[in-house]
C-alpha cells in the first residue's frame, strides 16, 4: 500500500509539473501547427477562375477536364442522380437559369458551359454548416473537413449552385482502387464533397489541375490583386456569373 | 410516478408489445442503413432532403401546439383546460423526440453528432434548432412531472415553477420559428426564401397539432376512466378552426405574391407540386387543397363542429390536410425545380418508410407511457373523470340519473 501511495505522489507530481509546463511550451510553437509552408507555394487573398467560354466549350473537352479532376481527387465515377462530381458540363439555360432569353445568339446558346464550386466570397454553405466542417479559408477557398462532416447535408440545400455531392453509398466502392492517387484521400459514406480549387497543388506551387489540362482556356489567379492575370482578363473581357442575384458573389466568371 | 407505467391490463401490455415489434422491425431497415449509408433512401444529389427530415418539420409542429392548450390555461387562466394541460405538455415531449430522432437517422454520420455541440457554430440555424429543441423538451419534462407530482400529492403547484412554465410558453414559438429559418434564409430554393414561412408554419402547427392531440385524447379516452372537460374542446376547437383558416390565408398570400408578380423562380415550385410533378404527387397535393377546404367548412359551420360525432372525422381530414402540405410538399417543392432548373423527382423508399415507422412507433410508445402515467393520476385524484351520464366530472352537469340511462354512456 505505502509503495503505491508513494508512486501515486510521484506520478501527481510529474502530472503537476507537465501542467505547469505545457502552456509554455504551446506559447513557444506560437499557437500554430509545426507544419512548415512550403517555400513554392502559391498565395492569394481570394483565388479566382475565368473560363473562357469561347474556347473550351465542349462536351468532349470538358470532359476530359472533369477526367483529370476526378482522377487526382479520386471521385468515385456513380451514373445516375446519386452521381458524385467535382467538376461537369451543362448545357446554358441549365448554367445561367436567369440570364436566358429565347432570342441568345445561337452560338452562345449552344455552347457547353464547364460547371464547378464557385468558391463565393459569401457561401452560403458554410453559413449554414452546423460544425464548421466547411470553411472559408485565408485565400478564399471554400474548403471541408470530410472528418468532421455529420452528413447533414444542410449546405446542399444552402448552396444556390448545386456544386455539392453527397456519399449515399461507399464510395470507394465505385474507384478503380488500383488507379487511386496515393496523395489524395478517397472519402467515407455519408460525408458531402466538392471541388476544393486544387488546395493541395496551390500548396506545392501548382496551378489547379483544369487551369493546366485546359492549355489557356481557364485562368487562375488572386481576384484582390490588380495584376493578376485574372483581373486582366476581367479589365479586357465581358464576362458573366452564375446567378449573381443571390448575393454569394461567386468567384469563377465566364467569358462569353 | 413511473410505477404507475407498469400497472397495466392485458390490452395495455399488448398494446405495447406491438409498438415494440414495429420498433424492432423498424430498427432492421436502420441497421441496414447504417450498414450501407443513405442510398437506402429515394434522396439524391438533388433532393437531398426527404421524408426524415420533413417529418421532423411536421412534428416540431406538434411539439410546439401544446401551448394552444397551456397558453389560455396560465395566460389567460382560462381553467377549463386545467386537466388537459398536463396531455399539451407529454405530447410535446414525445414530438420533441420524434424530432430528434428523425435528425438522427437522416444524418449520414451519426457517430459524428455531437459534432454540432462539440464545434458549436452560431451562424449555423441547425445548432440553433438543436438548442431548441433540446430546450423545450427539458422544460416540458420539467414542467410537466412537476406539475403532475404535486397534483398527485394533492399539493399546489410550487411557486418556482412559474417562470419555466412562462419560458416554456416563449419557447414553444421560438421552436417552430427556428425550424422554418432552417428553410426560409437559403437563397436559390425559391418555394422557402418567404418571410411568410415562419408564421405559416405556426398557423399550421396550431391547428394540426391540437387537432392530432384531440384525436389521441378521444382513443385516450375509449381506454381510461379519463372525459375531457366539454368546454375545453369546444374551445380547442375554434382554435384549431382559427389556425386552419390562418394556415390557409397565408397560403392563399403565397399563391397570390408568386402569380402576380410572375416571377418564373416563385412560380415554378407551386407549378411543379401542383401541375407538373408525376400524377401521384399532383392528386396529392390536389387532396391537401380539397381536404383543407373540407375541414375549413366542417370546422366553421356551427353545427358540424359541434358534432362530437363527426369531430374525429373532420379533425382527422385537417391532420392529413396539414401533412400533404408540410409534411410532403414542402421538400419536395423546395428541390424542385433543381438549381439548374432542371426536376429530379423523390419518392421515399420503403426501407425509408420503415425506419420513420421506427421512429413513429417510439413517439407513440412514449405518448402511451406518459398519458397512462397521466390518466392514473387523474383517476387517483378524481379529476375530469367519466360519470356516468356520459359527462365529465369538469362539465356543469345537470344530467340526473333516468337521463344518463337513456343516453349509454359514450364508451
Amino acid at each position: 500500500m505505502k509503495n503505491n501511495r508513494r508512486t501515486f505522489i510521484k506520478l501527481a507530481g510529474i502530472a503537476a509539473a507537465g501542467l505547469a509546463v505545457a502552456p509554455k511550451a504551446m506559447a513557444s510553437s506560437g499557437g500554430h501547427s509545426p507544419v512548415k509552408v512550403n517555400p513554392e507555394a502559391v498565395h492569394a487573398k481570394q483565388w479566382a477562375m475565368v473560363i473562357d467560354t469561347t474556347k473550351v466549350h465542349t462536351e468532349e473537352a470538358i470532359a476530359e477536364l472533369s477526367k483529370v479532376c476526378h482522377a487526382i481527387h479520386n471521385v468515385p465515377s456513380i451514373e445516375g442522380k446519386r452521381e458524385v462530381k467535382w467538376l461537369w458540363s451543362d448545357e446554358y439555360g441549365h448554367t445561367f437559369p436567369e440570364q436566358e432569353n429565347p432570342h441568345l445568339a445561337e452560338e452562345v446558346h449552344h455552347r457547353t458551359y464547364m460547371l464547378l464550386c464557385n468558391h463565393c466570397e459569401n457561401p452560403p454553405c458554410v453559413r449554414v454548416c452546423p460544425t464548421k466542417a466547411t470553411y472559408k479559408r485565408p485565400d478564399g477557398i471554400v474548403a471541408m473537413d470530410y472528418h468532421r462532416c455529420i452528413g447533414c447535408r444542410y449546405c446542399m440545400a444552402g448552396c444556390p449552385y448545386g456544386s455539392r455531392s453527397f456519399n449515399w453509398g461507399e464510395p470507394r466502392k465505385n474507384l478503380d482502387l488500383s488507379k487511386l492517387n496515393p496523395e489524395f484521400p478517397t472519402r467515407m459514406r455519408g460525408v458531402v464533397e466538392k471541388c476544393n480549387f486544387c488546395v493541395e497543388r496551390l500548396a506545392v506551387g501548382k496551378m489547379p489541375a483544369c487551369v493546366e489540362a485546359s492549355k489557356g482556356a481557364i485562368v487562375f489567379g488572386d481576384l484582390y490583386d490588380p495584376d493578376s492575370e485574372v483581373r486582366k482578363v476581367l479589365r479586357e473581357k465581358f464576362t458573366i456569373r452564375r446567378k449573381p442575384s443571390a448575393g454569394t458573389e461567386p468567384c469563377v466568371y465566364y467569358v462569353i | 410516478m413511473l410505477e404507475l407505467a407498469l400497472k397495466g391490463s392485458k390490452r395495455y401490455y399488448g398494446w405495447i408489445a406491438f409498438l415494440l415489434v414495429l420498433i424492432g422491425i423498424g430498427s432492421i431497415a436502420y441497421v441496414n442503413q447504417l450498414m450501407v449509408g443513405l442510398e437506402t433512401t429515394g434522396m439524391s444529389r438533388d433532393v437531398s432532403w426527404g421524408f426524415y427530415i420533413s417529418q421532423f418539420t411536421y412534428l416540431v409542429g406538434l411539439a410546439a401546439s401544446g401551448v394552444m392548450i397551456v397558453l389560455p390555461n396560465y395566460f389567460h387562466s382560462y381553467k377549463t383546460n386545467k386537466h388537459m394541460v398536463i396531455f399539451g405538455e407529454f405530447m410535446a415531449i414525445a414530438a420533441c423526440i420524434m424530432c430528434m430522432l428523425f435528425i438522427a437517422v437522416d444524418v449520414g454520420q451519426p457517430t459524428r453528432m455531437l459534432n454540432v455541440m462539440l464545434h458549436p457554430t452560431p451562424n449555423s440555424i441547425l445548432f440553433w434548432d438543436m438548442t431548441v429543441l433540446i430546450g423545450y423538451l427539458s422544460l416540458n419534462l420539467l414542467v410537466g412531472w412537476t406539475c403532475l407530482q404535486a397534483d398527485r400529492a394533492h399539493l399546489p403547484h410550487p411557486k418556482w415553477l412559474k417562470p419555466f412554465i412562462y419560458i416554456s410558453i416563449l419557447w414553444a414559438f421560438s421552436i417552430h420559428t427556428v425550424t422554418a429559418f432552417l428553410y426560409q434564409g437559403l437563397p436559390g430554393r425559391h418555394y422557402w426564401l418567404t418571410a411568410i414561412l415562419a408564421a405559416r408554419f405556426l398557423a399550421s402547427a396550431f391547428c394540426s397539432g391540437p387537432a392530432i392531440l384531440l384525436l389521441v385524447m378521444m382513443i385516450t379516452e375509449k381506454f381510461t376512466s379519463f372525459k375531457m372537460a366539454r368546454n375545453a374542446v369546444s374551445t380547442l376547437v375554434k382554435i384549431i378552426m382559427y389556425a386552419m383558416c390562418v394556415n390557409m390565408f397565408f397560403f392563399a398570400l403565397e399563391i397570390f405574391t408568386s402569380f402576380y408578380s410572375n416571377i418564373p423562380g416563385h412560380m415554378h415550385p407551386i407549378l411543379y407540386l401542383f401541375a407538373h410533378a408525376d400524377s401521384g404527387l399532383v392528386t396529392l397535393m390536389w387532396t391537401f387543397l380539397a381536404f383543407a377546404a373540407i375541414s375549413i367548412t366542417l370546422l366553421v359551420t356551427p353545427q358540424f363542429r359541434n358534432n362530437l360525432k363527426l369531430l374525429p372525422y373532420t379533425l382527422a381530414i385537417l391532420v392529413i390536410a396539414t401533412w400533404l402540405d408540410k409534411g410532403l410538399g414542402l421538400v419536395i417543392g423546395g428541390f424542385n425545380p433543381t438549381p439548374f432548373e432542371t426536376i429530379t423527382p423523390y419518392w421515399p423508399t420503403g426501407k425509408e418508410l420503415l425506419v420513420s415507422m421506427m421512429v413513429y412507433a417510439i413517439g407513440a410508445l412514449i405518448v402511451t407511457v406518459l398519458f397512462k402515467i397521466a390518466t392514473s393520476v387523474k383517476k387517483e385524484t378524481g379529476d375530469s373523470q367519466l360519470l356516468p351520464c356520459g359527462c365529465s366530472s369538469e362539465d356543469a352537469c345537470e344530467c340526473d340519473s333516468e337521463e344518463a340511462e337513456a343516453v349509454p354512456a359514450e364508451a
